[in-house]
């Protein structure tokens, strides 16, 4: 059994531990941008959100990515999980060319390869906390391996509230049992966008250390994108986007190295 | 407020536009029930143009008061004749016959109807006088002759010279056609019914039964004595007994019948866009109620700026009497053309020569217009009220929606349906024969609100129950669980459906229960085993001649036979039908019928027996003495020697001698009993081969004769079926409003699953199982109310007849296939759409 301490994640202000100590870790790749350049409309209204974007994702890591509104983290994150097409380059999830996809691959690529965590609204009303967990594997008609279910139910510490429907849940609750979700069909990558970005600073923790954990103890790869510098720090290495460009990286990040190197980045935008 | 307000109203063109297509519907038939009669009516007026201009005065017997005054017409005696003559002012007084019943048998050896169930005139040639014309050949100048409509001629297909079979008063006779007549203004008709002129010499025999006799003395009056003058002057010299009316009276008098018909329709029209507008409040109510739901963070924001919160009500009010007015106007602009259609339908199907203008009474504006804002500002009252009750903080708080009790709408829903059902047995407590049909439909209608207002309350557990066939795939069980997420929503979607279904299931309860009661009861009661009956296309029971009562008797296989002969007579100061059999001894082995008092017969000569309620009603018992007046004018006194009870029968007995006194001495139905081992087949073809003149006649078994009976139920049934039709459009239309704005609400939900994995295809089943399980939701509710309704109302008819309760079953079966059909139907826009929802925008922040 797990030995993780439920519910409370104390936050992180001293820096992760280097990434050669994790257990199980493998240098495979679980997710690549290769020269991927994605705009938006055309002519006078052409926006160019990214531009010759080359990026890796480890198999295993935790990886945020940071920027600031509008330079295109959240687009990049899209394209990484075949929500959006990309104008040029390829996108690769580990060894599938998610470039060029129909609809049909697309849907059960995302069915059982992916698992998403939203910033808000991530569950179905109308199912209880577990359906919405079993929902993943109940669409690709799967059963749930039920020690694995009782893992990451245990892990994020919702026993007893299982049979609640999201409208009896808080924030904080809710985003849990999305990141169980996320996990429950132990999909290559969890992309998660702003996950904690409706939370209050405990709550958020609860999360991050929850997503943290699953990397570390089960080998999960996931890609958060955030602008906050202390959820940022949860993970084992952050790319700093701006313009639509990968401009900086950081591994073993604190929170400190994360606000300096935007501090850093900001001032280079300006000048 | 009313710039938001008509802003608003721009960008929800569509949903408004499908809530409103109910009201334009209901609107539709209102105006073209006006429309209708009013275009009809004025071509009326001009079609009896010409009808009583051949007479000044026309002198007829006075009709007895009382049941069936059009069964048997009471003649004039041809004395009057002379009588009249010799009244001071009369010019000329001519006998002239004219009757209903005149069948001229087609190629295809059936007779040929006259349009609209209208009159087909057997009359006597009293050459061209008034509107009549002769188009061709000439007037009958002996008997055997006559001549035709050119209506009749042309629906028959036969021409001048053409040897025809007609049935009369008397058994079939063949004649032969020698003139072709038309009306006045090159008209084929008068007003639809076609005419045989027969020679003079036996008109009177053929349509009246007796050659002494005339349906009317028509007068022309001396020069300068007025017809109304000469009218006050014949009533005293005829006395009572007889009705004189000047020309014009007759001519206003049969355009008022032609428009009593014309009523009918029209009330039946009305009736049809009343329901769809009943049906329509639902739609309407829901869709206020979802768009007020989904704008409740903009109300608040409204009130948190101050806005009163009368001003909310008014906004909402005002845009509900906006999409009322346009859906008015737009169903009254359909309903113009529906009527017109339907009056050309009309004229095609009637002898054709209307002169049909267009006519939009006033009446239909100004009815269309109000009905339909009405309607729709009632339906939108609810929901605005409750918009005014959105909080002014609600506009800070996340949106909402907490499940509200259903107590208070439960209780109030069950009280409503109770007393809905008490005016509804309020109603037939007078009877079958006289139900007040306001209380029965003004019933009908409560109670429908009150299940209504019921159906919130099951509509979780009931959509759980009947989508639990679907739980076993994800997206069957995301549809079947969003059906029940909003429980007064899927109520009001269900409701417009359960109203449609459980009116027609109720009255098909109704009529099934009455069948299985008839059919028991007939066969308890009937001993015999053929029975020859018509099928009255006509209001005068079609009759044959008595000698295929003889020949059948002669038959082998046939133990016995006997006929029946109907009259209606005056008893004391009532009206009433009777019956004679040629046979009473054997109509007794035929029939079970229970003596109370006295003897039950055989009948001699003067004596009758009647059942104990008719007995009592008239005050006889057995021993009294009666006088009855037969419709040919016969009075005789005839003794009370039995009564009896039955289940399927009653009324007067009389003796077989009485046949001589009837107007119509043919019989109209008769029984046979087989001997025993004959073959039931054989017998069967021999009475088929004796009836071949008599095409309105047939030989059947007891099932068929019930089958017979039972016939005018299932022309209610096709009606009620086209309405149902109707109000499923609405009912679908109500669904695929629901939907679509429900998936507006959801667009993140959909964006959510298919991130999750859900395919195109299992978005679509999910739709289509949110709408198969809402609308079976409604037709299974819309059975079960119509049952329950339909059961309340044979309970109460138990005392008239119908003594069992008999379900409809494979209608009741169909109604749910077709309740999934309509889910089906009403998914594939919203399902479509919520499949094209764009999973990146779905999931984007607001």
């Amino acid at each position: 059994m797990l030995a993780i301490p439920r519910k409370v994640y104390p936050a992180r202000l001293s820096p992760a531990p280097t990434t050669g100590l994790l257990p199980r870790m493998t240098r495979d790749v679980a997710a690549r941008a290769v020269g991927v350049w994605k705009v938006f409309g055309d002519g006078v209204a052409e926006v160019t959100a990214l531009r010759e974007v080359d990026v890796e994702f480890a198999a295993g890591g935790f990886t945020a990515v940071m920027g600031p509104s509008g330079s295109g983290k959240s687009t990049l994150m899209h394209c990484l999980a075949g929500l959006d097409t990309v104008t040029r380059g390829e996108i690769h999830l580990g060894a599938t060319r998610v470039t060029g996809l129909g609809d049909r691959a697309l849907t059960r690529l995302r069915r059982e390869r992916v698992g998403f965590v939203f910033q808000q609204f991530n569950l179905l009303p109308v199912l209880t906390a577990e359906e919405n967990i079993r929902l993943p594997l109940d669409i690709a008609g799967r059963r749930p391996d039920p020690e694995w279910f009782r893992t990451v139910v245990d892990t994020v510490g919702l026993g007893d509230r299982l049979r609640h429907r999201p409208a009896q849940l808080s924030g904080g609750q809710q985003q849990r049992v999305a990141c169980a979700r996320a996990l429950i069909a132990r999909p290559e990558v969890v992309f998660a966008d702003e996950p904690t970005g409706n939370l209050d600073s405990r709550s958020g923790a609860e999360v991050l250390g929850f997503l943290r954990a699953s990397v570390h103890d089960h080998g999960q790869t996931i890609v958060m994108v955030t602008h906050d510098p202390v959820a940022a720090s949860y993970a084992d290495r952050v790319v700093f986007l701006a313009d639509g460009g990968v401009v900086d990286e950081l591994a073993g990040p604190s929170a400190d190295k994360v606000l300096d190197t935007m501090k850093r980045l900001d001032t280079e935008a300006a000048r | 407020m009313i710039r938001a307000t008509l802003a608003g109203l721009r960008a929800r063109k569509l949903r408004l536009v499908l809530s409103g297509s109910a009201v334009v519907i209901g609107v539709m038939f209102v105006s073209a029930a006006f429309v209708l009669t009013g275009t009809l009516g004025r071509a009326f007026d001009a079609l009896y143009t010409g009808v009583g201009e051949d007479f000044d005065v026309r002198v007829t017997a006075r009709q007895l008061p009382g049941v069936g005054d059009e069964a048997a017409t009471r003649p004039v005696p041809d004395a009057l004749v002379a009588r009249t003559a010799a009244v001071a002012g009369v010019a000329t007084a001519t006998g002239v016959v004219s009757e209903d019943g005149a069948r001229l048998i087609g190629h295809d050896g059936k007779t040929v109807p006259a349009p609209l169930g209208r009159a087909r005139l057997g009359n006597s040639w009293t050459g061209e006088h008034g509107p009549i014309r002769l188009r061709a050949g000439h007037g009958p100048a002996s008997p055997g002759e006559i001549a035709i409509s050119a209506a009749l001629a042309d629906a028959a297909g036969v021409r001048v010279g053409d040897r025809v079979g007609v049935l009369t008063q008397r058994p079939k006779r063949v004649f032969t056609i020698v003139g072709i007549i038309g009306y006045t203004g090159g008209r084929d008709s008068l007003g639809g019914t076609h005419e045989i002129a027969f020679h003079p010499s036996e008109a009177a025999d053929l349509m009246l039964s007796r050659s002494d006799v005339h349906s009317a003395i028509d007068i022309r009056v001396d020069a300068g004595v007025r017809p109304d003058e000469l009218r006050g002057r014949l009533s005293i010299a005829l006395g009572d007994d007889y009705l004189i009316e000047t020309g014009y009276e007759v001519r206003a008098a049969q355009a008022a019948a032609a428009k009593e018909d014309l009523a009918l329709v029209n009330q039946i029209l009305l009736g049809v866009g009343g329901m769809t507008l009943f049906a329509g409040v639902f739609l309407v109510l829901n869709t206020f109620s979802i768009l007020i739901a989904q704008r409740t963070r903009e109300l608040a924001l409204l009130r948190a700026l101050g806005a009163r919160r009368r001003q909310v009500v008014g906004s909402v009010l005002l845009e509900a009497a906006l999409t009322g007015a346009i859906a008015s106007v737009l169903g009254l602009g359909l309903g113009v053309g529906v009527g017109a259609l339907l009056a050309g339908l009309a004229d095609s199907i009637g002898a054709g020569g209307l002169d049909l203008i267009l006519t939009v009474p006033p009446a239909a504006v100004v009815t269309s217009l109000v009905v339909g804002v009405l309607v729709t500002l009632l339906a939108a009252l609810a929901p605005a009220l409750r918009a005014s009750r959105v909080p002014p903080m609600a506009a800070l708080r996340e949106a909402a929606t907490p499940d509200r009790s259903l107590l208070r709408l439960t209780v109030a829903g069950a009280v409503v349906a109770a007393a809905g059902a008490a005016v509804i047995i309020v109603g037939f407590a007078g009877g079958t024969e006289d139900p007040s049909l306001a209380a029965v439909l003004g019933g009908v209608l409560v109670s429908f609100v009150g299940f209504a207002l019921l159906t919130p309350a099951v509509a979780r557990p009931a959509t759980r129950l009947l989508g639990r066939p679907f739980a076993r795939s994800v997206p069957g069980r995301l549809g079947r669980l969003n059906a029940g997420r909003n429980p007064r929503r899927t109520a009001a979607t269900a409701s417009a459906l359960m109203v449609g279904i459980a009116l027609v299931t109720g009255v098909n309860v109704v009529l099934t229960s009455a069948t299985a009661s008839f059919d028991e009861q007939a066969g308890d009661y009937f001993r015999t085993d053929l029975i020859i009956t018509g099928v009255a296309s006509t209001e005068r029971p079609p009759t044959f001649d008595p000698a295929v009562l003889g020949r059948a008797r002669e038959l082998s296989g046939v133990a016995g036979v006997s006929g029946q002969y109907t009259d209606v007579v005056q008893i004391g100061d009532r009206r009433v039908g009777v019956a004679a059999w040629d046979d009473d001894a054997a109509l007794l082995t035929s029939v079970k019928v229970d003596r109370v008092a006295g003897s039950l017969g055989p009948l001699g000569p003067g004596e009758v027996v009647v059942d104990v309620a008719t007995a009592t009603a008239q005050g006889a018992t057995v021993g009294s003495a009666l006088t009855v007046t037969f419709s040919s004018g016969q009075r005789r006194t005839l003794t009370v020697i039995g009564t009896y009870t039955s289940d399927f029968s009653s009324g007067w007995v009389l003796p077989r001698a009485s046949i001589a006194d009837m107007a119509s001495r043919q019989p109209t139905f008769g029984m046979v009993r087989l001997a025993p081992g004959a073959s039931k087949r054989d017998v069967r073809a021999g009475i088929d081969a004796l009836l071949t003149d008599s095409p309105e006649i047939t030989v059947t078994d007891r099932t068929g004769f019930v089958g017979i009976l039972t016939g005018v139920f299932r022309t209610v049934m096709l009606f009620l079926q086209i309405l149902l039709g109707l109000i499923l459009v609405i009912a679908i239309l109500g669904i695929i409003n629901t939907l679509a704005m429900s998936i507006m609400e959801r667009t993140r939900e959909f964006g959510l699953v298919r991130v999750a994995g859900l395919d195109r295809g299992q978005t679509i089943h999910m739709i289509t199982v949110e709408a198969v399980v809402i609308s079976v939701f409604g037709t299974a509710l819309g059975t079960a109310v119509g049952v329950g309704l339909g059961a309340a109302v044979v309970a109460t008819l138990r005392s008239e007849g119908i003594q069992k309760l008999a379900l409809p079953w494979p209608y009741l079966g169909a109604y749910l296939v077709l309740g999934a059909v309509i889910g089906v139907i009403a998914a594939i826009l919203p399902a479509l759409r919520a499949a094209r929802v764009d999973v990146l925008r779905a999931i984007a922040y607001e």
